[in-house]
């Protein structure tokens, strides 16, 4: 039921306000850290818990509030998309902020007075914290149901959660009620993060952990659906209570299976409705146009990184094949989300089957290296040709969750898969063939692979394919009105997509030498996401530019401050403030000023 | 020439003389230090960071090592491996270390280990766990501190395997650590009790217990002991249902590593008594050499210290000795000073075994008690098993290793 409680604040952010709130899990765990705090500083008995929960639960969406209001207003204008690169950095900044505050150490929260025996039902011991949760998500779906059906602000809710524009053209004031959509749904949040600490352990880590499946609820129950949310929380929560006795190797993967079985069958969730015509991410990529970058710049571009770099010190040969490899892989990524609108939380998956692909052909095949190099994208195009199938018959935000569903499902087979991945031991000694093995060397294999690969997605975007994308993106029922073939445009570009982030992926595992499940978590897949926003979703050119910022900045923070996520946050916070629409976006504006 | 040119060159002359010996000082040795100082390994590794700088510190107070000071660099891995490896670049290239330490997370530690076999440089792991470190994947240029799962399961089977049990069921994380650490528990358990009967084995996802189900599930099952290689988070979850379900009061409980204080002090009272485990009784080792470690730990940072305290400090320990005996920091030198190098540590002296690079330093195998002054539970019974125990001889080491 705590499940529930995150999952529906998150799903009444999304269905009102359409950001992806990556920072929905950091309240959830500042406000269980509040408590936790709290409950021992109240002077009042065994009622200090209750309280605690109370006031952390209303913090938390105070700064929801604030959040809002000081910082996503200020990119409601800009693509969409960049309110979810800002709740990014904000997850980096919050994450540091605890571990200043509190340390990074475990911590044990509070028993709920009053509440921590167990009863028996049915022959087993039940904690009647338990049941007290299990009776709390009803009441609480019900407040909300109330809010929703019998008061002035829910209806505006409902009415903006259908159709947004509408609702602003009848002349409701979209900020303030943005701002309290924001508060609501943060302090949900909350309410659960305090809430769980009797049961759970407090730990620096545990809005990692809340925050995918906290989505995985939402997309099955249909995004901005809080009864919706309600059903699929109960859905997971019998799954992992009985998953655990039917197939108990699965229970890494079992919720995001159920995930896209659900999306597949029922593309908008259990109760979700189906969109109209997406007015959301294609249409906001659509409004402007793509800066050019002149040609003399890329000519200076392409000798600089030819020439230089046998002069450099042997680390920054390493650091540029790093940024060459998420270059190419935020390149790829770019076709999907800029030129095709299609937005994949889930990219890891070319990236990673790319670098098992080669490791994997190397462990057991024995291939020689510029073999196993070139399988990389073979493999990752195959993956993406299976999974591209499903996923190109959504759209919008269910299209980004059956990606993810699709990468967690392939982490968790590389994972679990001992005798042929290692498992997360994962596969060791994956080192290029000795001619390539010097710095520079591979530095110019990696040069040739990924500024071809660059180069080729270039071209993709600008030929008859590359257009036909666009026009599906930006409006999918006129262009299948001219007679073209939207999904298998998009299914198409999925692969070419899974290509080029399959080469990545190969040029990152020989860089490495070794390659592990991680290569295919979540963190793998929001990277490449945060470099294109970064650099400027219009334009090819803002992927490399975005992965070479974003790579530069992390390096280099990394090394100087232990907290490198409290600083490279901030600093992301400040360039999505200056730069709304990623770099290059607002330079092209700029520039045609 | 003015008397004041004479005045300045005079100084100028004195500096010199003065500034000489430190300029002609060799250069201090740099080691790179590789941990997950944020991640899912981060509530672990600030005690262990803490001990080392307090080696450091004194080490260079008492004029370093063959009289260079000695500087350690701090990278954050972030729990990742590609991330360790990126920061091994930079620290042998770029910083020109004499050699990487550290590494807490088993995937990031056999990362790590096989760029120092590619390349060639020293790597002291010194938290992993997991065996293939020195053994399937072992190479001549790593050596590790920390007795590895096999060690720790194997001690915990000797003591088990003498007491009635026979029907047990175990939990633990769903990767190689989990499986490893029941693995080497049931094999020798089998062999002390042939009529050793397991009845469920539980694997959950790291970092993300839902423990209610999994207790039931357990209850259900009915063991009469239940062997737990859960950690961290996960272990204070499933302690809190277990208790509630009485768990505890039914089921007998093994626990690979509860007993350190890592583990163990975040349950404050809620600790479960009468568990064997391993640990760290760091409040019992009565040895001056220990006390002082202790006292010393307890004033530069106003805390006990921890296991991964212990084992930072005889990692750098062992470190300083090791560039002792070669006599410098050239990396053949110092692989071949590894080898058999003796170390006198706060616990008593430990050796880095020639066959694998496994240090034998042990752990302490215990029963859990509250203490109820310190507000903690505690171990007590406790007998320090040492490596060299548990750890198989040099042929079985070989075998091992010839798998690579």
């Amino acid at each position: 039921m705590v499940l529930f409680l995150i999952a529906s604040g998150l799903s009444l952010i999304f269905g009102v306000t359409r950001v992806v709130n990556f920072a929905h899990g950091s309240f959830y765990m500042l406000a269980a850290y509040l408590a936790y705090t709290l409950t021992g500083a109240l002077p009042l008995g065994a009622g200090a818990f209750y309280v605690a929960v109370g006031l952390a639960a209303l913090a938390v969406g105070a700064l929801g509030a604030a959040v809002e209001i000081t910082l996503l207003r200020r990119v409601y204008r800009a693509p969409e998309l960049y309110q979810l690169l800002l709740t990014f950095a904000l997850v980096l900044v919050v994450s540091d902020v605890v571990k200043l505050v509190w340390g990074s150490e475990n911590k044990t929260g509070p028993a709920a007075p009053g509440l921590a025996g167990a009863v028996r039902v049915a022959g087993q011991l039940v904690p009647t914290y338990d049941l007290a949760l299990i009776a709390l998500g009803p009441a609480v779906a019900a407040a909300l149901w109330w809010l929703f059906y019998r008061t002035r602000w829910g209806v505006l809710i409902r009415a903006a959660t259908l159709d947004r524009e509408m609702v602003a053209l009848l002349g409701v004031d979209q900020a303030r009620l943005f701002t309290g959509v924001f508060a609501l749904g943060s302090a949900l949040a909350g309410l659960a993060g305090a809430l769980q600490i009797p049961r759970q352990a407090l730990t620096t880590v545990m809005d990692a952990a809340i925050i995918t499946e906290a989505f995985v609820v939402v997309v099955i129950g249909g995004m901005g659906s809080v009864p919706g949310a309600l059903l699929a929380a109960i859905v997971i929560g019998v799954i992992d209570a009985f998953g655990v006795l039917v197939l108990p190797r699965a229970t890494l993967v079992l919720t995001f299976v159920v995930m896209a079985v659900v999306l597949v069958v029922r593309p908008w969730g259990l109760l979700g409705r189906p969109e109209g015509q997406a007015r959301s991410a294609g249409g906001a990529v659509a409004a402007a146009r793509g800066v050019e970058i002149p040609g003399a710049v890329i000519a200076a571009l392409i000798t600089l990184l030819v020439v230089v770099p046998p002069l450099l010190p042997t680390f920054y040969v390493w650091v540029l094949v790093e940024i060459l490899a998420f270059a190419l892989f935020a390149a790829s990524l770019h076709l999907l989300m800029g030129t095709g609108g299609m937005v994949s939380f889930g990219h890891a998956a070319a990236f990673g089957l790319g670098a098992y692909g080669a490791a994997l052909l190397v462990r057991w095949a024995k291939a020689p290296m510029p073999l196993a190099f070139a399988a990389a994208p073979v493999a990752a195009a195959l993956a993406a040709l299976t999974i591209g199938f499903f996923c190109v018959r959504l759209s919008s935000i269910y299209f980004a969750m059956l990606t993810l569903a699709f990468a967690q499902i392939a982490y968790a087979i590389v994972h679990q898969w001992y005798d042929v991945t290692g498992g997360d031991n994962g596969l060791l000694g994956i080192w290029p063939a000795p001619w390539l093995a010097s710095p520079v060397r591979y530095y110019y294999l990696a040069l040739a692979a990924c500024g071809v690969g660059i180069a080729a997605l270039a071209a993709i975007g600008r030929a008859p394919f590359g257009l036909t994308l666009r026009a599906a993106r930006d409006h999918a029922r006129r262009a299948e009105a001219v007679g073209i073939d939207v999904r298998a445009h998009q299914w198409l570009a999925f692969i070419v997509a899974g290509f080029f982030g399959g080469i990545a992926g190969g040029t990152f595992v020989f860089l490495k030498g070794s390659v592990f499940p991680e290569s295919l978590a979540v963190p793998v897949s929001i990277e490449p996401l945060v470099m294109v926003l970064l650099g400027g979703v219009h334009s090819l050119a803002g992927a490399p530019l975005g992965a070479a910022l974003y790579k530069l900045l992390d390096t280099v923070v990394t090394r100087y401050t232990e907290y490198w996520q409290l600083v490279l946050g901030t600093m992301l916070v400040v360039i999505v403030l200056a730069f709304p629409r990623g770099i290059l976006g607002v330079l092209g504006v700029r520039g045609r000023a | 020439m003015s008397p004041a040119r004479v005045a300045a060159l005079l100084v100028v002359a004195v500096a010199i003389a003065l500034g000489a010996p430190s300029s002609a000082q060799a250069p201090p040795i740099r080691i790179g230090e590789i941990n997950s100082f944020s991640g899912i390994g981060a509530p672990f590794t600030g005690p262990y960071r803490q001990a080392i700088e307090m080696a450091v510190e004194e080490v260079n107070a008492k004029g370093g090592v063959l009289g260079r000071r000695v500087d350690v660099l701090f990278r954050d891995d972030k729990g990742q491996p590609a991330e360790a490896v990126k920061h091994a670049q930079e620290l042998a290239a770029g910083e020109k270390v004499s050699l990487i330490a550290g590494t807490f997370l088993s995937n990031v530690g056999l990362a790590v280990s096989d760029w120092a076999k590619q390349n060639k440089t020293l790597f002291v792991a010194a938290e992993p766990l997991t065996e293939a470190i020195t053994w399937s994947k072992g190479h001549d240029h790593v050596f590790r501190v920390r007795p590895n799962t096999y060690e720790q399961g194997r001690m915990l089977a000797e003591k088990a395997g003498r007491m009635k049990y026979a029907k047990w069921a175990t939990i633990g994380p769903n990767y190689e650590y989990g499986k490893r650490a029941w693995e080497t528990f049931r094999d020798r358990l089998r062999e002390l009790k042939p009529d050793v009967q397991v009845v469920g084995e539980h694997w959950p996802t790291l970092g993300k217990l839902e423990a209610g189900p999994f207790v039931t599930a357990i209850l259900n099952q009915n063991p009469e002991a239940l062997y737990v290689s859960l950690f961290g988070s996960d272990w204070i979850a499933f302690v809190r249902e277990a208790k509630k379900r009485g768990l505890f009061d039914k089921t007998f409980v093994v626990g690979i590593l509860l007993g350190e204080p890592e583990y163990i002090d975040p349950l404050g009272l809620e600790a479960p008594e009468g568990m064997l485990v391993t640990g760290y009784p760091w409040y019992d080792i009565a040895t001056p050499a220990h006390k002082d470690f202790v006292a010393r730990f307890t004033k530069r940072h106003d805390k006990n210290p921890v296991l991964g305290s212990l084992v930072g400090y005889v990692t750098y320990l062992s470190i300083f000795e090791a560039i002792r005996k070669a006599g410098g920091t050239d990396t053949d030198k110092l692989v071949a000073a590894f080898r058999g190098l003796k170390v006198e540590t706060p616990i008593g002296p430990i050796s880095y075994r020639a066959s694998d690079g496994q240090s034998t330093m042990g752990a302490w195998v215990g029963t859990t008690k509250l203490d109820g002054k310190r507000g903690v539970g505690v171990m007590v019974n406790h007998e320090y098993v040492a490596g060299e125990k548990v750890l198989p001889s040099d042929d079985d080491v070989k075998k091992l290793r010839s798998g690579s």
